[in-house]
């Protein structure tokens, strides 16, 4: 058991250096920023003395090496540094915004694992019949939409038609848990539309591949019914690429999250990192760009280590 | 609406799709010389509608000032009119020809996105191809670089990017291609790879040649069916970026006509069930649709499948 430990140590620990040099890159595009930190900080108000009195609280003045270390320092105790667009400190922007973000994040995910699970095992049921060939031209046909395409569908079928459901996510006055599943239904079925089809071509693709294998013809040839094959003998091999999509996907939530926020102009970080990019914010920028660079990682991460722990080769190496 | 009317729409649109694309396999086969018309033969359908659709992308693209009916940037009547005879697709948010500019749309956001790909390709092959070949220090190094590069979302590096440099067209370039080409350059690697070990490199190597010629002459026309189907899915994921960017009011900056930016300005009339900013978005749907089925088919004829 214990090499099993050493390499997911060795991932993680791998995992940990890339998330440290993610951060040395963000920080060092602030130092590509054109223009002083301090002058635009104070924008109007700048004169030479203002300037260098803020440089020094800043800490500007100081080498670049050392203003990293407390740029991490700080990160790491929730202190992102101040807006330059509002002069209001970063993490109370971000706060609620990140719980918004995940909460969409893992509604979209709730529904789109589970389907394109289920979806992809049926496909490679059936494979090669007319369901197979629908689902799968469905999913080419959804991978080349882009997401604001897919959203502005629903919002015209669903919101704008019928009245079913709200276009626009709004928070006010406290909802319930149910109040806000059902106010942000749109936004959540846009991101599930967008992964779903990827998802479900891997696993149909994945659980395909392992059907030509030997066992699976004893398991056959055994007089099993074919859905029996797949769910008993082919899923549980075909779960570490299946892992591997899923993670994927989730990662692709990120990036998919912040056009769908922006479309159902919803209040999450995607929607801050939009508004703040325009604003050239970067103090702002750079804290939401580590937090989702950091899930990016996190994820990617994870999916690795499970993966490993999910092939009993690995695990149960002599 | 009734949901059988629909679905009756959906599958007449379909079936008008894959007659397009029959009749347009057979006129082409027609009227292309004889190497290439063995080659056509074996497309399917839906690489023949796909086909189709890029041609016609193209000849807007290139035509767009003559084919238009207004001016790109003019107004030319009051805002959000409605479809009639002279405005066929009514007019935008300010009163510009809504057709007009999904025409010169084509050109621009098109013709941006294909520069875009190609440089990402230069970038991405000829370094891909170069660590393959040398190895060593140089591979290992720019190995990691991409590793690093890609371990950033490809949106979130370039909102991160665009921040510091500022939007105009050749940052915006510039930001995506080098982004693009971090992807390009791992499987132009992982291709060539496979091809430095074989002997005829070996062959060459001990003919003297240089290591310039090794790449265009030896790697490179082995390594070309994969990188040429590559091209096309980055064609399409840098299509969706830059319309993405420019829809979140980054990219393209108006009053250029752009896809993108055109759903964004136009939105609110889809509440209203206005179908027209649908439109763009369509336009770019479809054309990343069809070059899907082009490399769907490509892809299939490169690795030998048959069915």
């Amino acid at each position: 058991m214990s090499h099993i430990w050493k390499m997911v140590f060795k991932r993680l620990g791998l995992g940990f250096l890339t998330l440290f040099i993610v951060s040395l890159l963000i920080f060092l595009a602030t130092e590509l920023l054109p223009g002083d930190f301090a002058q635009e900080f104070l924008g109007q108000s700048a004169t030479p003395e203002t300037v260098a009195a803020i440089r020094r609280q800043l800490g500007l003045d100081l080498p670049m090496h050392i203003r990293y270390i407390q740029w991490l320092a700080g990160v790491l105790h929730g202190d992102f540094g101040t807006s330059l667009a509002n002069h209001r400190p970063v993490i109370d922007l971000i706060g609620g915004r990140l719980g918004n973000t995940l909460f969409l994040a893992l509604y979209a995910a709730a529904i789109a694992v589970p389907l394109s699970l289920m979806l992809g095992i049926l496909a490679a049921l059936f494979r090669n019949s007319f369901f197979d060939r629908f689902v799968n031209a469905s999913a080419l046909t959804s991978i080349s939409f882009p997401e604001f395409f897919v959203a502005y569908i629903l919002i015209f079928w669903l919101a704008g038609m019928g009245g079913m459901f709200p276009s626009m996510a709004n928070f006010r006055g406290d909802p319930n848990f149910l109040d806000m599943l059902y106010r942000t239904f749109l936004p959540a079925i846009t991101l599930t539309l967008v992964v779903t089809a990827h998802m479900m071509r891997m696993t149909r693709a994945a659980i395909i591949n392992l059907l030509a294998s030997p066992y699976i013809e004893m398991a056959r040839l055994k007089g099993m019914t074919p859905m029996r094959v797949i769910v008993r003998h082919a899923l549980p091999n075909a779960l570490a690429p299946i892992i591997n999509v899923i993670a994927l996907n989730l990662a692709y939530l990120i990036t998919g999250v912040v056009v769908v926020e922006v479309v159902f102009v919803y209040p999450g970080l995607g929607q801050l990192m939009v508004d703040s990019v325009a604003a050239r914010d970067m103090p702002v920028v750079q804290a939401v760009a580590l937090i989702f660079a950091a899930a990016y990682v996190l994820l990617n991460l994870t999916a690795d280590v499970l993966a490993t722990l999910s092939n009993p080769r690995l695990v149960h190496r002599r | 609406m009734g949901p059988l009317i629909v679905l009756l729409w959906a599958v007449a649109v379909i079936a008008a799709c894959l007659v397009a694309g029959w009749l347009f396999r057979t006129v082409a086969i027609v009227a292309t010389p004889h190497t290439i018309k063995r080659e056509l033969r074996t497309a399917p359908l839906t690489a023949s509608f796909g086909m189709l659709v890029i041609v016609i992308y193209i000849f807007v693209a290139i035509f767009a000032p003559l084919i238009a009916p207004f001016p790109e940037r003019e107004i030319v009547g009051p805002e959000y009119m409605p479809w009639d005879h002279i405005h066929l697709l009514g007019t935008d948010n300010l009163g510009r020809d809504m057709l007009s500019r999904l025409i010169f749309g084509a050109r621009n956001t098109v013709g941006i996105a294909f520069v875009t790909t190609a440089l990402a390709f230069l970038i991405g092959a000829i370094l891909g191809l170069l660590a393959a070949t040398v190895g060593g220090w140089l591979d290992q190094i720019l190995s990691r670089v991409v590793d690093v590069l890609m371990a950033i979302p490809a949106l979130i590096f370039s909102l991160l990017l665009l921040t510091i440099f500022g939007t105009s067209i050749p940052t915006l370039i510039l930001v995506i291609a080098v982004i693009d080409s971090t992807r390009v350059f791992r499987l132009a690697r992982s291709v060539a790879l496979n091809i430095v070990v074989m002997d005829y490199i070996e062959a060459a190597k001990l003919r003297g040649e240089g290591l310039w010629r090794l790449i265009t002459r030896e790697i490179l026309p082995n390594a070309l069916a994969p990188l040429v189907a590559e091209f096309g899915l980055r064609f399409c994921f840098v299509f969706l970026a830059i319309s993405a960017l420019s829809f979140l009011g980054l990219g393209l900056q108006p009053p250029m006509a752009d896809w993108g930016s055109m759903v964004k300005e136009n939105a609110t009339l889809i509440s209203f069930g206005d179908i027209t900013p649908l439109l763009p978005a369509g336009a770019i749907a479809l054309l990343t649709v069809s070059v899907n089925f082009v490399v769907d088919w490509q892809l299939h004829r490169a690795s030998g499948l048959k069915e």
